[in-house]
């Protein structure tokens, strides 16, 4: 089974047993970044995760900021790469740079 | 994403039909895009619609910026479809590497003592006629077909079933000689040159494989080859044509 679909099947799941869920989204990249777009991260109300949007550089971020678009229902756009201020606490090692779309599974 | 979408998108999947979740970004308005239809928030925008039917053509995901708005089209495909006809040892490596490449596979094979759930756990596995089996499963341009029995009387019939549809992908074991018999039965059977030039014999990449599991990489490789030229080919149309 593929990724993405594996990833809209855990949210089926997490829905149906009352769960809260985001879904991030690789929505652009530039450079060399180690998942193409289209790549999905889902996260649950506890915090658990399927899925990536990287090769694990960015997954912390990104679940925080799912975790924070679950509480507040409002979609996100956050950008990820070197020229980023944050770059050796979050940014991509391999030099690409990802734009990441979060919104709440309503 | 409302869960309305996501079921969808899990329907689209069980019926193996495209669709492309177009997502405003500003506000995560919606719509799904199908071939021929379109529902959600945004069904009202048609240039939406046309750059959504084009991403689905690519295979392609992307951010579009339509009238100052940025959206992102997510496109689903129903998985590529594999079938290899010959359930013989190459096929053991083949079934479980494809499957890992989100192949949807299935091995068919007349024979009971081959076409067995035993030799193939998690695969589907079809015991009938090659032929036969095709045109139950109806072959699209998704697919790929690969025999692998060398023997005729099972891999001919499939290869001309194959031949008059559009799978993107066809490929035969055996060695050149082999093949140069194949083109002759095939082309008494009314297959003409330029038809079975579609045909990839023998089959694989040249990466001097010799082992069942180095010869199933050897065909992935081809057919990966051939899937990501293909669709190069209809991102860049011009350039193709030229």
């Amino acid at each position: 089974m593929s990724d993405a679909l594996e990833v809209l099947d855990q949210v089926g799941k997490w829905k149906a047993s009352g769960k809260d869920v985001a879904i991030a989204t690789v929505i652009t990249t530039w450079g060399s970044s180690p998942r193409p777009v289209g790549s999905q991260l889902a996260v649950d109300d506890t915090g658990a995760m399927v899925g990536s949007v990287s090769g694990g550089c960015i997954e912390g971020a990104v679940v925080k900021e799912a975790l924070a678009s679950i509480t507040d229902g409002q979609p996100r756009l956050l950008d990820f790469g070197v020229t980023d201020e944050q770059a050796w606490d979050v940014g991509l090692a391999c030099g690409g740079k990802v734009q990441v779309f979060v919104e709440k599974v309503s | 994403m409302k869960s309305e979408t996501l079921k969808a998108l899990q329907e689209a999947r069980g019926n193996r039909r495209a669709v492309v979740l177009a997502t405003r970004l500003s506000d995560a308005a919606e719509a799904l895009v199908y071939a021929d239809r379109i529902a959600g928030d945004l069904s009202g925008d048609a240039a939406l619609a046309a750059a959504a039917r084009r991403a689905m053509a690519i295979g392609r995901s992307e951010t579009i910026d339509l009238g100052g708005q940025k959206v992102f089209l997510n496109v689903y495909v129903p998985p590529a479809r594999l079938i290899i006809v010959g359930a013989v040892h190459i096929a053991q490596s083949l079934a479980p590497m494809a499957s890992l490449m989100d192949f949807d596979v299935t091995v068919v094979d007349p024979r009971r003592a081959f076409a067995t759930d035993a030799r193939f756990p998690g695969v589907k596995v079809m015991q009938e006629w090659a032929d036969e089996a095709m045109e139950k499963m109806g072959l699209d341009v998704s697919t790929a077909v690969v025999t692998l029995t060398h023997d005729p009387k099972l891999d001919d019939p499939a290869l001309e079933a194959a031949l008059k549809s559009d799978v993107f992908y066809i490929g035969a074991l055996g060695s050149k000689r082999t093949h140069a018999k194949r083109k002759d039965r095939l082309e008494e059977a009314g297959i003409t040159e330029e038809q079975f030039a579609r045909i990839h014999g023998p089959i694989g990449l040249n990466i001097g494989a010799r082992s069942p599991a180095e010869i199933a990489i050897s065909i992935l490789g081809q057919i990966i080859e051939v899937r990501v030229r293909r669709l190069e080919a209809l991102a860049a149309p011009k350039a193709a044509a030229a």
